[in-house]
């Protein structure tokens, strides 16, 4: 089961179960050490009914700091006849986690991939969005099919301290995929991240995406 | 490469209201007889009207109307882009003609045309060109030509010279009936009064009011009960500004989550709706090519039980392997590849099976025909010797008389007789080979072909008995007369009966090899002489009652006691009596019968002057008909020799 256990196997889990009649989407938040992963899940808990939630599960350090990973199951009920669940999993992002990044992400069917938008934080965003392409690619990935967004956090912040939205897509976003300017910590731009993310995994279906 | 016209947009998936009904009238005759009426139709409304399924509904019905017809959507983003791509590339002209076969031409959201002057150009171009040879052009805005800005004067012209309408917002009774149906189509059901209340709030777009929907469905997937009353309180949020009451000035607290479960599930519902748009594009295809497609329709009906898309390569890969199993049956036995079999992708092991017996010469020689049944050969004096050998060649075949073959002219039921005994040896759970000789040489000469006569020589000697239909037909085919000795002598050392027919007598066949003839002769030779009265007489008595309840036995009688050469000829004088008296609504009679086969046909009228001439007249038809009369009125010989003598 992949809620618990996204580190078992190498296969890539299915997105779509026809004869379970069940859609599972896998959607991992990615990105440098406290960018904001965490209160992206956080933000979505508080939001979400308990009846269509599950446990947030997170495993962190005395220092609050992701020790293995966020899970934070969501139940959205039957659609069109589908039993529709979305898992979001963040990684953690102190660089020497590398190991459980990996595991998080494998049989990932999206990623959001959550930037830090202080300038001085700029380095270790590409030095995380790297790790996430190195990571992809071993696990035989094609980054270009893959459904990522790009979450630039902490647009709150003052504006001498941060880069811009079109700044950081200059810096990162060089396959131009979507993008969003957010403030995980009062909840602006979490949804529009997370809806991108999930219309773009969801239209990989009728295209020839992952089923079983 | 244009995009596809959405299998959804169709004239029946869209509701008809006051506000869209005079444009959807238009657009059925427009798509039921393209550039004859309304040529340009230039169609307008706001977004979110129904504008683009009404354009791809024109599409679709064009094309059921007439398959062949070309038909072409296109967005203007689509048009100018393509246009640029061919000016840039220096192919301006292959552009042009594009255009030159598309019968029905769907442009889209031309509202965009604002500021593009080439593109202007190169549209009224194709208007014009299109208008003069009466091709159909549709054009959609969101406003009216008139307030496409910067539009050009002659575009605004040539559209107000076809025809140009709108589409109001739908009306109340219309946006519950778009609710209703999108419903059903989601398969959801709402308490009473919900569907209603969503379309009390003033949601003029249709999107906005399917938007409306997909957020009650999440609410009520998520186990929210959702009662007519708190249809405004939930969707609240959801409300576009322009449509909120203004009264609403506290605005109630974003639901983000619910926000999101509406977006995700109408976006969920698209794709798979689009999955089951793709297996009905395939199903249309597969049957419009011959095959059947059972197995994508249950895939349809079962809800999308498996993956689609994994299903539907299956059934290609099963077209095809069915394809290249066709193709081999059509080298080992032609006779086999238009078998139903080909065209079942559901089952390629009975396709492969049916393959190797083919190859194998296994499969099923020609079988007797079943319409001649034994028991409905008429026997009577001249033929009982040949109708009982039959029965007795059925009763033990290949013990008594074989081979038996039946010698008589034509239409005395040699047929019947050879087909009526290989019916009954197959009802005893034999096999049967039955053909006629021409047949049999024809297949001959394509397994010659096929260089493949060893398979063919096996699926006849597999057979328990053989009957040749006009076995006088090998006469000068040596090869055909070479094949028949071998199997002949096959079938006779086997014990297996052989039945042939045979319009000549064999002691007057000329040009067949002795060899054969001697042992055809070996067996019984049974004639069969033209039909005598009494055969005349059961056969006119059997073919009125079939058709007849109550007939009148003198009818038969009279029938039996005409000119008739052969059985055949007894059927064609009862349809003409049958054929008259159902055309006369006349009761069946032996005096109408005789009205209708003797009396003249209707003259052409007769001349008032006199006919020049030498004043003699020569007998006519009159008096050869009259004699035939007097001949045929007695039909027995003896009463004939009695009126001479008198």
């Amino acid at each position: 089961m992949r809620a618990s256990a996204p580190s078992s196997g190498d296969e890539p889990m299915s997105l779509v179960n026809f004869a379970a009649r069940e859609i599972t989407c896998k959607i991992v938040y990615y990105g440098p050490g406290r960018s904001g992963k965490t209160t992206n899940l956080q933000y979505i808990f508080g939001r979400v009914p308990e009846s269509r939630r599950g446990r947030m599960v997170s495993l962190a350090t005395h220092t609050d700091r992701t020790l293995f990973f966020d899970f934070l199951p969501l139940d959205l009920g039957s659609i069109s006849g589908f039993a529709t669940k979305f898992q979001l999993y963040t990684v953690p992002g102190q660089s020497y986690y590398a190991s459980t990044r990996r595991l998080v992400l494998q049989g990932a069917d999206g990623v959001v991939f959550v930037a830090d938008s202080q300038a001085r934080r700029l380095d270790d965003n590409v030095e995380s969005l790297q790790d996430m392409q190195t990571n992809l690619l071993e696990q035989g990935v094609d980054v270009r099919q893959l459904p990522i967004a790009f979450q630039y956090n902490k647009q709150d912040l003052p504006g001498d301290l941060i880069l811009t939205p079109a700044e950081l897509d200059e810096a990162l976003n060089f396959r131009a995929v979507q993008s969003f300017g957010a403030d995980a910590l009062h909840g602006g731009g979490v949804f529009e991240t997370l809806k991108a993310i999930s219309e773009s995994v969801l239209r990989r279906l009728a295209a020839g995406g992952q089923v079983a | 490469m244009s995009p596809p016209l959405n299998p959804y947009f169709r004239f029946d998936t869209m509701v008809v209201g006051a506000a869209n009904r005079l444009a959807v009238t238009a657009a059925r005759a427009v798509a039921e007889t393209p550039g004859a009426v309304y040529n340009p139709l230039f169609i307008y409304a706001k977004p979110g009207l129904g504008k683009t399924h009404l354009l791809m509904a024109m599409g679709h019905g064009a094309k059921a109307i007439d398959p062949a017809l070309s038909v072409e959507y296109l967005t203007l983003d689509h048009f100018i882009e393509a246009f640029h791509a061919a000016i840039a590339s220096g192919q301006g002209e292959a552009y042009r003609k594009r255009f030159a076969d598309v019968s029905l031409l769907l442009v889209d959201d031309v509202q965009f045309l604002t500021g593009q002057r080439e593109a202007q150009a190169e549209l009224l171009r194709i208007v014009d060109a299109m208008q003069t040879a009466s091709r159909q052009i549709v054009l959609t805005s969101d406003r009216p030509p008139s307030e496409i800005e910067a539009l050009d004067e002659r575009l605004i012209r040539r559209f107000a010279g076809g025809l140009v309408i709108d589409i109001s917002p739908p009306d109340y009774e219309t946006k519950v009936a778009i609710l209703r149906r999108k419903a059903e189509e989601r398969r959801v059901t709402f308490g009473p009064g919900v569907l209603e209340a969503v379309a009390k709030l003033g949601l003029d777009n249709v999107r906005e009011l399917v938007g409306a929907l997909n957020r009650l469905i999440a609410h009520q997937a998520a186990g929210d009960d959702v009662p007519a009353e708190r249809v405004e309180a939930l969707l609240g949020g959801g409300v576009p500004a322009s449509a909120a009451a203004p009264a609403a000035a506290v605005e109630p607290p974003p639901d983000e989550f619910g926000d999101f479960l509406s977006d995700i599930s109408a976006t969920l519902h698209q794709q798979i709706e689009a999955w089951r748009g793709k297996v009905a594009a395939a199903i249309l295809r597969w049957e419009g090519e011959g095959y059947r497609t059972a197995r994508l329709e249950a895939l349809l009906d079962g809800e999308l039980a498996r993956d689609p898309e994994e299903a539907l390569r299956e059934f290609e890969a099963d077209v095809r392997k069915l394809d290249a199993l066709r193709a081999e049956a059509e080298q080992a036995a032609p006779d086999l590849a238009g078998s139903p079999v080909f065209r079942d992708p559901g089952d390629v092991p009975a396709a492969a099976e049916l393959l190797e017996q083919a190859k194998d010469g296994a499969h099923p020689p020609p079988a007797p025909s079943p319409v001649w049944r034994l028991d409905a050969v008429v026997e009577a004096a001249g033929n009982r010797v040949a109708v009982q050998a039959a029965l007795a060649a059925v009763a033990e075949p290949g013990e008594k008389y074989n081979p038996l073959v039946l010698v008589g002219g034509t239409g005395v039921g040699k047929t019947h007789l050879l087909h009526g005994i290989g019916t009954a040896l197959a009802a005893r759970g034999l096999r049967v080979a039955c053909l006629g000789a021409e047949e049999f040489t024809g297949e001959l000469i394509e397994a010659i072909d096929r260089d493949a006569v060893a398979q063919w020589r096996k699926r006849y000697r597999r057979a328990d008995a053989f009957l040749l239909d006009d076995v006088h037909l090998v006469a000068e085919k040596s090869r055909s007369q070479d094949e028949l000795f071998l199997l002949f002598n096959h079938f006779l050392e086997g014990g297996r009966q052989m039945v042939f027919s045979s319009a000549v007598a064999l002691s007057q066949l000329a040009g067949v090899e002795s060899r054969l003839l001697t042992r055809l002769e070996g067996g019984l030779v049974a004639e069969l002489p033209a039909p005598e009265r009494e055969i005349r007489q059961k056969v006119a008595d059997r073919l009125l009652c079939e058709k007849v309840p109550e007939v009148d036995p003198e009818v038969a009688a009279y029938l039996a006691g005409r000119p008739a050469e052969s059985v055949r000829g007894v059927q064609g004088l009862v349809q003409r009596v049958l054929s008259a008296a159902e055309a006369q609504q006349a009761k069946l009679t032996a005096g109408f019968a005789r009205s209708v086969l003797e009396c003249a046909p209707a003259r052409p009228p007769r001349r008032t002057a006199a006919p020049r001439g030498s004043g003699l007249v020569a007998p006519g038809t009159g008096a050869a008909r009259s004699r035939e009369k007097m001949v045929w009125d007695w039909p027995d010989i003896g009463d004939r020799l009695i009126e001479e003598w008198r």
